[in-house]
């Protein structure tokens, strides 16, 4: 079959099953455009590239696939950059397709030619600069399989004008083995036993789930597996709603902001299991005091995770779906009888840590961020997709709002990404277009990708963003009143824009809350507008996140409310 | 932890940006290169990389973990300790005062090198040998006066079985 690059580009995203792209047209990608529009495939034409990407990185995380997302080349390619780093910090699987200049041209500055490829090399998981027409089919079926096997992450697809233009005659490739590369699914069987006798000895057992669990769809096995053995669950960022949020053995995050008891019982426990996650900073504090009594397990799928920032006991490299249902048939073998007594004791120390030091905030007149996402939590009965900015929006909507189901919290967790949530709400509600689709996002954070409220209206995405409007850098000025003597050094942000005027003029709905009586009719109208909304919430200025852990300290010693 | 000097060989893709991809995991990471060559080998698409790093255990442990985990490493080995035989080779441009001349020569004949280039003023001396070797001629070569040296850094096979 004689075929264009072009058209074998969409010959092979159809086969991947492929069915929603998030681009940008320009230049050097004109020719693989004028396919695109003749097939089925969606295409959300975004704003700013980096939108497509975070949009590619919201519908991969709500819908469980691989995210793609076409740029042209140069600016086009280089605007990815924070998407593409974001995604690899968060091991999301996407494909990026950035045009190239013609391959005769490389090399010779010419118009928006840019190295992307050398620039992006970092922050991929792998890419490639296609060397010719006949090297492109390999090239896609690779980038796809290498963006979703294993530990998943972004994969660059550099396409020169003249590959997508030549004609060749087009093999479909059936089967894509890489000699170099082979992950390991499959768990240590023998590991796996010892962490059952650890179970069985243990008298303060915790796990720690993180992003892992929900990528490998392990949420289900994890819960399972919790119950079963009568483990108290703590989670990342990127863990949270891997376990249910309200299940009673849910401790809450762990970390920098985790809750008072997840922290506590880290602290405490003899046991850490750790299943899916990488022991980012944020969750460690003080790597020598972290979980300082436990003997740690670790299961990642990435041999790079183990041993990287804290020393464990138990190893186990393999997939965490396949590791947790090997665990809950061995469970089902070993003597679990007394095992409701023998956590009796440790629950007991855990609830009353719940009890005494609860997630809370101080009750005034002033209107309160934390109330605002109780109450969103509230009228949407915990079943929103929920995307966030990044800093206190982000924090808030991590501690308030509670995730019993896994893909319904969508952050830039690793790379701290602001700007985030709007592009990645668009691109969660086009993967799941039945849900209520949620960015919690700070009055800073919502102006980094704002023109993306366009894409919602033209793609008719009914996205609702709920700013928790302090006029501050909030994060930032909660470390300068905290740690620097209250100099608040270039964080206010007293310009804005009328974020309810600014809604109308995109043609979108625009809302605004000022006390707290006014939160929940705000809400309620907002939530049930059948288009995008704008929800502005002029929430005490100076209201800091609490619990804090500050920078380099164990987290067992936190600054609370 | 004390550092200790590693030394890996790694079969790669014979590609393009594959070297930087190994050297930019190294400056990325913050682990160090202490020297690095790489040619290709006897199969045409693959090409054989030897590093030389100097690391505690852990980061030792981290930096082959990295390294496997880069696409286009196909195989990783490390070649510290006696198992592997590892040779460097120099090119040294010793000052050669007529005085010093026999001098340099007796030294370049018990090193078992060469002289491979003379000139009124200087010679170019060849040498091949282990790490150890190579600091002892430099050491020598020294306070005669080097104008120039290039090394070409630490090459590494394993022994076959014998």
């Amino acid at each position: 079959m004689k075929l264009t690059g072009a058209q074998i580009l969409m010959q092979v995203l159809q086969e991947e099953g492929v069915d929603t792209i998030f681009g940008f047209p320009g230049g050097a990608v004109i020719d693989i455009y004028d396919e695109l529009d003749k097939t089925d495939i969606r295409h959300i034409l975004v704003r700013h590239e980096q939108g497509a990407v975070h949009a590619a990185d919201g519908y991969a995380r709500a819908g469980n696939r691989v995210g793609v997302c076409l740029v042209t080349s140069g600016p086009g390619a280089t605007n990815t950059v924070t998407g593409i780093a974001s995604a690899y910090m968060d091991s999301i699987p996407m494909v990026i397709l950035t045009g190239q200049v013609p391959t005769q041209l490389i090399g010779n500055d010419a118009f928006q030619e840019v190295d992307i490829v050398g620039i992006t090399r970092p922050c991929t998981k792998h890419n490639y600069l296609v060397p010719s027409a006949e090297a492109f089919p390999r090239i896609i079926k690779e980038a796809f399989y290498l963006a979703r096997s294993g530990r998943p992450g972004p994969v660059l697809v550099d396409i020169p004008k003249d590959v997508a233009k030549a004609v060749i005659d087009y093999q479909p490739i059936e089967e894509v083995r890489l000699k170099s590369y082979n992950p390991t699914y499959e768990p240590n069987m023998k590991q796996l036993k010892k962490v059952v006798h650890l179970v069985e000895a243990s008298q303060r057992p915790v796990i720690f789930a993180g992003g892992g669990v929900i990528l490998a769809g392990a949420a289900a096995e994890l819960t399972a597996f919790a119950r079963k053995v009568r483990i108290p669950v703590t989670a990342s960022l990127m863990g949270l709603g891997a376990f249910p949020g309200t299940d009673p053995l849910w401790l809450g995050m762990l970390g920098m902001h985790g809750t008072y008891r997840a922290n506590m019982s880290t602290g405490a426990c003899d046991l850490l299991i750790s299943i899916g996650v990488r022991f980012d900073d944020r969750v460690t504090g003080k790597t020598d005091a972290f979980a300082a009594q436990a003997k740690i397990v670790h299961i990642d799928i990435d041999p790079t995770s183990i041993r990287k920032n804290i020393p464990v006991t138990i190893p186990i490299v393999g997939d965490c779906k396949i590791s947790l249902q090997h665990l809950n048939q061995l469970i089902e073998q070993a003597d679990m009888a007394d095992v409701e007594q023998k956590r009796q004791g440790w629950l007991a120390q855990i609830k009353e840590w719940k009890n005494t030091k609860p997630l809370a905030y101080k009750q005034e007149d002033t209107l309160k961020p934390q109330f605002v996402v109780e109450k969103l939590y509230e009228l949407t009965n915990g079943e929103a997709i929920i995307t966030t900015e990044v800093g206190q929006n982000q924090m808030w909507a991590a501690q308030y709002y509670h995730f019993d189901q896994p893909n319904h919290f969508i952050t830039s967790g690793g790379l701290g990404c602001m700007g985030f949530g709007l592009p990645a709400a668009i691109g969660a509600q086009m993967a799941c277009p039945d849900k209520l689709v949620i960015d919690i996002a700070g009055d800073g954070s919502i102006q980094m990708n704002i023109q993306e409220m366009a894409t919602a209206v033209q793609s008719g995405l009914p996205v609702k963003v709920v700013i928790l409007n302090n006029a501050y850098l909030g994060m930032v000025r909660q470390w300068q009143e905290l740690f620097y003597g209250r100099r608040y050094a270039c964080t206010g942000m007293d310009c804005a824009p009328d974020f309810v005027k600014l809604a109308e003029a995109y043609g979108a709905v625009g809302l605004r809350a000022t006390k707290p009586q006014e939160v929940e009719s705000v809400l309620k109208e907002g939530l049930s507008a059948s288009g995008p909304v704008i929800m502005d919430f002029k929430v005490d200025r100076e209201e800091s996140v609490y619990p804090m852990v500050p920078a380099g300290a164990p987290i067992t010693e936190m600054l609370l409310v | 932890m004390e550092e200790t000097k590693h030394t890996m060989t790694m079969l790669v893709d014979n590609q393009p940006g594959v070297l930087s991809r190994v050297a930019g995991l190294f400056s990325g990471k913050g682990f160090n290169i202490e020297s690095l060559c790489t040619a290709p080998t006897m199969d045409p698409h693959i090409s054989r990389i030897t590093i030389v790093t100097k690391a505690n255990p852990p980061v030792i442990e981290q930096i082959e973990k990295q390294l496997r985990k880069l696409v286009n490493v196909v195989k990783l080995r490390d070649m510290t300790g006696a198992k592997a035989v590892k040779r460097e080779m120099a090119l040294i441009c010793v000052r050669a005062r007529p005085d010093l001349r026999a001098e340099i020569l007796r030294i370049v004949d018990i090193f078992r090198c060469k002289v491979i280039d003379v000139g009124a003023e200087h010679y170019i001396i060849e040498v091949t040998g282990d790490e150890g070797k190579l600091k002892a001629l430099i050491n020598l070569l020294k306070p005669m006066g080097i104008k120039k040296i290039a090394r070409s850094g630490t090459l590494a096979l394993y022994r076959e079985p014998k």
